[in-house]
């Protein structure tokens, strides 16, 4: 019941992406076309596009919260197709462990990252 | 894990990548994997790299060391990975939900299948995968 349970978070955490990543995307990829969030003109991803986008307290919480959920995706998605390799149960739990802890680590880092650019982008905007 | 019935996986990795006489659908299946595994290699970096801006060091803006054609190659096929890892998504969501399989019938013979059922979102899915992969493509190359 408990994987069962983590696939299916698994599977809304894509969809989740789906809608974050798809605005990131369109926002950074296709922006020639879509013109989305770069008041600054030039390139979608240029420092000054950047700042205005960190500013914004809703790019920073969805920044965060795409963060979290394609962490989970992403490393869950590994640790399955790792687990069909049918291991040892003390090598899944320390994978696992792994995994965990590499999550939690790169998680700290983003959302700390997006909080402090936030405060100053912020700052500079007045 | 105790719930787990173990099975041995005699194929390894080629049970991973060998589509066999599966149809199609075990080869987007495949294709899948891989993107995902493509885009997670990209994302660690990602988030290392992006973090980078709070100590005022932006790497990937004209003249920083990723603004190199190179990199916006690399860049163009994780977004490629991206258009095709979300829409093969949807369509492996709504297959596990029950969408667009069909109704359960009788197993009499001769037997049918529930993958000439679902093909048409198979094929709907690359279309629009197709699209947002024509218009990454055309930023890409800065038309």
């Amino acid at each position: 019941m408990r994987e069962t349970k983590y696939w299916t978070w698994h599977m809304a955490a894509g969809v989740v992406i789906l809608l974050l990543l798809g605005l990131h995307m369109l926002t950074m990829h296709v922006g020639g076309i879509t013109h989305l969030f770069a008041p600054q003109g030039g390139e979608a991803t240029s420092k000054a596009n950047s700042l205005f986008r960190d500013s914004s307290l809703f790019f920073t919480v969805t920044y965060i919260l795409l963060l979290a959920v394609a962490l989970y995706h992403g490393l869950y998605g590994l640790r399955t197709i790792l687990f069909e390799l049918t291991l040892k149960p003390a090598t899944e739990k320390a994978l696992t462990f792994v995994l965990l802890i590499a999550g939690l680590g790169l998680f700290g880092l983003g959302a700390w990252a997006a909080v402090a650019v936030h405060a100053v982008a912020g700052a500079a905007a007045g | 894990m105790s719930d787990i019935t173990r099975h041995d996986n005699r194929l390894g990795v080629w049970g991973w990548l060998g589509g066999g006489r599966w149809g199609v659908e075990r080869y987007a299946y495949i294709l899948h994997r891989l993107s995902g595994l493509g885009i997670l290699s990209y994302f660690l970096m990602h988030i290392v790299v992006t973090s980078l801006r709070a100590w005022g060091i932006y790497l990937w803006v004209e003249g920083g060391f990723f603004h190199q054609p190179i990199f916006k190659f690399g860049e163009f096929l994780v977004y490629a990975a991206f258009a095709y890892h979300a829409f093969n998504g949807i369509r492996l969501v709504l297959v596990e939900l029950g969408f667009a399989v069909g109704q359960p019938i009788e197993p009499i013979y001769p037997y049918k299948t529930s993958l000439n059922v679902q093909r048409p979102l198979l094929i709907l899915m690359m279309v629009l995968a197709g699209i947002l992969l024509v218009a990454g493509g055309y930023e890409f190359l800065g038309l």
